[in-house]
């Protein structure tokens, strides 16, 4: 049989996600024996391959890269999981919103109001991608087959779901061992 | 007092004639999901997440403030229900900031229960942000309004059970918000009595005890009930 190709995707997210990932421990094995990781921030791959089975997406949608991502990931992939609560709600991802409803307001606040030294937007044009007016969560963006929240969500629930996903089975998100926010 | 019949989702079940539906339901052991409705406060039929089916009836009733009668035929789980009560939720976390993660009330949380009772796996509607405050400058409690989905279980509570009044509904609508005394900051409060009751009622996260931290404020909501029936069956000589 051939290997199910998985990729899981960082946006705009702390990375607690892929650390409860981490944590399924040895079933890792049973993992890497039923699938390809094609493209991962724990693989050293740079650009998003096509052809992809599954995506884990952690994180909020928060600045033009991400928005960019977003779409070639559901251009290539069959199955977009979204991956713990930024990507499901946007989350602490999305608690800058409540300040002035636009990137300048919270980059203000940031670089300007609170600094005591120095108080400057960074603007490396190029490098440092322009934040989104609003942070959102990526079925805001585009359409997403299955929601995995969780913060993170606990490593027995991301197995479940891989579980269902790798055995072609839609993954019954029912009670609170499997939807529980937070 | 009488008693009447009535069916609940198919099954026979007897009440006293004052009672509510929900109340007959209880009794049964039949589950109908509330929010605002608090057992010991008065029933205010705002959040209508207990909306229930009943023959004849073409609209939908809320289970806390309809009353039994004699051959009703009610039914609190169908799928036309189900499907609104996920709306219901969804819509109170698009409304404010509930964000379950750095919340007091994580774990602990009536709403957050409730979206998992109710199979909420995202909100379809868009997230509102809004940009709301806290007030922390009373010295045991704050309120938070990013968590306050405006049940008023709070408001009755410092009415009813404790007899202040300091809590109210300030404004209509989305812009409704929970004020101390003439919307002044709670520290200041001359009516308040530092009870707490107003804390013990909170469903979310929106009332807590100062100085809790993620997941740690648990709500005693039954005590308001066990007050109540202690005081009205003179259980105490205060």
């Amino acid at each position: 049989m051939e290997k199910i190709k998985l990729a899981t995707v960082w946006l705009g997210g702390c990375s607690g996600c892929h650390m409860s990932f981490l944590d399924l421990d040895e079933w890792l094995f049973d993992l890497a024996a039923a699938v390809e990781v094609v493209y991962s921030p724990i693989a050293d791959l740079k650009h998003f391959p096509e052809r992809v089975d599954v995506t884990l997406i952690e994180g909020a949608v928060a600045n033009e890269e991400h928005l960019e991502l977003v779409h070639t990931i559901r251009a290539r992939s069959r199955l977009v999981v979204s991956f713990g609560d930024c990507a499901v709600t946007g989350n602490v991802t999305a608690m800058r919103n409540v300040i002035g409803n636009s990137a300048e307001a919270v980059l203000d606040r940031a670089y300007r109001e609170l600094p005591t030294h120095n108080p400057r937007i960074p603007d490396e044009a190029g490098i440092v991608p322009p934040l989104l007016e609003r942070v959102l969560p990526v079925h805001a963006v585009i359409p997403v087959d299955v929601f995995l929240p969780g913060c993170p969500p606990p490593a027995p629930r991301i197995r479940a779901v891989l579980q269902a996903l790798i055995e072609g089975k839609t993954p019954e998100m029912i009670g609170r061992e499997m939807l529980k926010f937070g | 007092m009488s008693v009447v019949t009535l069916t609940i989702n198919g099954q026979d079940v007897s009440a006293r004639d004052d009672a509510t539906v929900l109340q007959a339901a209880r009794e049964a052991g039949i589950h109908i999901p509330v929010l605002c409705y608090l057992e010991g406060l008065s029933a205010v039929g705002a959040c209508r997440l207990c909306l229930v089916e009943v023959a004849g009836v073409n609209r939908l009733l809320p289970a806390c403030t309809t009353r039994v009668q004699e051959g009703m035929e009610v039914h609190t789980d169908t799928p036309r229900l189900q499907t609104y009560r996920r709306h219901i939720i969804e819509l109170l976390f698009a409304e404010r900031n509930h964000v379950c993660a750095v919340c007091v009330a994580n774990g602990n949380c009536e709403l957050q229960s409730l979206a998992i009772e109710v199979g909420m796996d995202h909100v379809r509607y868009d997230y509102v942000f809004p940009s709301l405050g806290m007030d922390l400058t009373h010295e045991r409690f704050g309120l938070d309004h990013n968590r306050c989905i405006l049940c008023t279980r709070c408001v009755r509570a410092c009415d009813e059970i404790e007899g202040a009044h300091t809590l109210d509904v300030l404004g209509r609508g989305a812009k409704a918000r929970i004020v101390t005394d003439l919307n002044m900051p709670w520290g200041e409060s001359p009516t308040c009595t530092s009870c707490g009751k107003c804390a013990m009622a909170c469903p979310t996260g929106a009332i807590f005890k100062q100085g809790s931290t993620v997941a740690e404020m648990v709500h005693h909501p039954e005590k308001l009930a066990f007050l109540k029936t202690a005081r009205e069956r003179r259980e105490w000589r205060v």
